[in-house]
């Protein structure tokens, strides 16, 4: 176990380092530098703001401040607005990590209590129904589905009232986050359950005669949960990247808004402030459910 | 033939150890008959094609993708209109021509129609610049399903080559090649597909100019080299998997023991026995790669801008939404169907042909 937990935190470090040599290298290869469009071109000005932004330091050395800067939470200023990009970032991501946090509570609720239905009702109308609607769920982008969303549910029909930052309502745009992961979800306990419910423990238990309820909820649910956890990684990530657009169409100003409205803007520093700050974000929740995974299922042996 | 009696046996000599064949008793003609072939055999291929063809929801999304192909072909030869042209009447620009409802003509339109002349329909109607709606989503499929594409065959090629040798070689360079894949695997991919498409799109600029690539444009150009670089991997350790596993079979040692060569052994024994998988892994990807080409083409980073694809036209509809609510109906259908069809052809592709999953 602790071999494996090292092995799996030195890849995650090692991810990490790489992605952050890849913003970094990336924002140096875009033609111009940050200034570029700057009208203060006087070079005195330049000099300035060169050293203020280590600009005028060789390249190799710029990597490593950056690197120090970003373990600081220091990502750079925004060429749009001037503003810091870390304040942005900490202070937008309180909306998303709300969003995001419901939606996965949501997708993870429904689509263990779909797929255990599905699964104990194998063959029967409930189970078609939930098949039928995850393969469906599982084909509709989340902005496409975020988009319709919004048409009917809140302009149309008016059921919901439109997102505003005094008078949030998370309602659609959680499900517009969710359906996606949820159909995965519950397609996969659906399997996992089958797969558990057809172990000889189950008979057993059955055969001396302990109640319904207590065998799936004590014996086969738990034991299906553990492909689950496994999911719970990429599931984060899939939120996070959905959430950039789902913030976009609700017009919701999380972290998302800020990614797209930096792309539209060619905000370098954002983008690449925002995307260094996800990715970091997704391999630590793809290291955590990793090792959660193997520290629960009892049957995998460590190599 | 002598005729099978039991007094015709010769008798067994009373110290061997071999069976008394007396004790044997004949075959009956139903027993015999259990022997012989029902089925003429078949190949591979022509069974898992008969299992697909049993499967509705696979024929279905299979006729679907048919006529989608049919229509996105043959459509832009029978409407008269470009996806770029603003539709002039008479070759006089119509102010009345933008935003028109779906099978509707404008006032110029109409007054040409009562003069005896003919118009070609909207079937969709037109857009907020007076572009013919039904010829831009015909062209937005196309780009769809043409990055779906070739997007997947980027991802076959290099996880092809990578994951032969990879798997063949072995060893050391198996896990150097292999460590090599677990990073990029774990990078996240939408994230870094958008920040490498910024990026390349700006780094790109100009050096294309002239050349024939300059047509489909950076944005195009930088999205199938970001999947060249990221989506490579999931198909490189499938075809390693696979390679290993039928690298030890008895008949690779033999043509081994016969003197073939490498290149004889990957490309007759190894190959056309994983081929099945890869080819459905690889149609399963056409869907994945329409998804990210949608997604970016909806947060601005996808097609040039004159040229359509769903994702952008979707995009574009989020503007007279409320109006024009019918604009995002047809670009949001039409990458539901595409998708949903790969996915269920996809699903069904693999349990006609995946040999882990056949009775």
């Amino acid at each position: 176990m602790l071999k494996y937990s090292i092995k799996r935190i030195i890849l995650a470090a090692v991810t990490v380092f790489i992605i952050a040599a890849i913003t970094f290298f990336a924002m140096n290869a875009i033609p111009g530098g940050p200034f570029a469009k700057e009208k203060a071109s006087e070079p005195r000005i330049r000099a300035v703001l060169e050293k203020r932004f280590n600009l005028d330091k060789p390249v190799g050395e710029q990597f490593v401040l950056y690197l120090r800067n970003f373990f600081q939470g220091d990502f750079g200023v925004s060429t749009k607005t001037g503003r810091e990009i870390s304040t942005t970032i900490f202070t937008s991501f309180s909306v998303s990590a709300r969003l995001g946090g419901m939606a996965v509570l949501t997708a993870l609720v429904f689509g263990l209590i779909l797929g255990s239905v599905a699964a104990l009702m194998r063959g029967k109308w409930p189970d078609r129904v939930i098949i039928f609607f995850t393969t469906f769920f599982v084909s509709v982008p989340s902005f496409i589905l975020a988009t319709l969303l919004l048409l009917v549910f809140s302009l149309q029909l008016g059921w919901f009232p439109v997102w505003t930052p005094a008078n949030p309502n998370y309602t659609l745009p959680v499900i517009a986050l969710a359906l996606y992961p949820m159909a995965y979800i519950t397609r996969l306990t659906k399997s996992s359950m089958l797969d558990v419910l057809g172990q000889d423990y189950i008979r057993t238990a059955r055969a001396k005669g302990v109640r319904e309820q207590l065998v799936i909820f004590k014996h086969a649910l738990r034991n299906a949960l553990i492909p689950v956890i496994t999911y719970v990684g990429p599931l984060t990530a899939y939120i996070l990247t959905g959430s950039l657009v789902v913030e976009t169409v609700f017009n919701i100003g999380g972290l998302g808004t800020h990614f797209v409205t930096g792309i539209n803007n060619r905000d370098y520093p954002m983008i690449m402030g925002t995307t260094l700050f996800l990715a970091t974000l997704m391999v630590m929740m793809t290291l955590i459910s990793d090792l959660l995974y193997k520290a629960i299922d009892p049957k995998i042996t460590f190599d | 033939m002598t005729e099978y009696t039991p007094d015709a046996l010769p008798r067994k000599k009373p110290l061997s150890l071999q069976l008394d064949p007396r004790l044997f008793e004949p075959a009956t003609a139903e027993e015999k008959e259990q022997h012989d072939v029902m089925r003429e055999s078949t190949t591979f291929f022509k069974d898992g094609l008969r299992r697909l063809m049993k499967n509705p929801l696979s024929v279905m999304s299979l006729v679907t993708l048919l006529l989608l192909l049919v229509v996105i072909v043959v459509a832009p030869m029978i409407v008269p209109y470009g996806y770029s042209e603003v539709i002039k009447v008479d070759g006089q620009r119509d102010r009345g021509i933008t935003n028109l409802r779906p099978m509707t003509y404008s006032v110029m339109e109409q007054a040409k129609i009562d003069a005896g002349g003919t118009v070609f329909p909207h079937l969709f109607g037109t857009d907020e610049i007076g572009r013919d709606y039904f010829i831009r989503n015909i062209y937005g499929a196309r780009v769809s399903l043409a990055v779906g594409f070739f997007a997947s065959i980027i991802v076959l090629v290099i996880g092809l080559l990578y994951g032969s040798v990879s798997g063949y070689v072995g060893g050391k360079t198996d896990i150097v090649m292999m460590r090599i894949v677990d990073i990029i695997y774990s990078l996240p991919d939408t994230l870094m597909v958008v920040m490498l498409s910024v990026v390349l799109d700006q780094v790109l600029g100009d050096s294309l100019q002239g050349t024939i690539l300059a047509s489909l444009g950076n944005n195009m150009i930088s999205m199938f080299l970001v999947f060249g670089v990221l989506y490579w991997v999931g198909m490189a350790r499938l075809v390693r998997g696979q390679i290993l596993s039928i690298k030890n079979n008895e008949y690779v040692l033999a043509a081994k023991a016969l003197g073939a060569g490498s290149r004889r052994i990957i490309l007759k024994h190894i190959l056309p026995n994983c081929i099945s998988v890869i080819f459905i892994a690889t149609a399963l990807q056409i869907p994945s790669a329409i998804f990210v080409e949608s997604f970016l083409s909806f947060i601005g980073l996808g097609v040039q801008a004159p040229m359509p694809s769903l994702g952008s036209l979707a995009n574009l509809a989020r503007g007279g939404m409320q109006i024009y609510s019918y604009k995002m109906l047809f670009p949001a259908l039409g990458i539901c169907l595409i998708v949903l069809s790969f996915n269920l052809l996809g699903d069904g592709l693999r349990d006609a042909f995946d040999p882990k999953l056949r009775r």
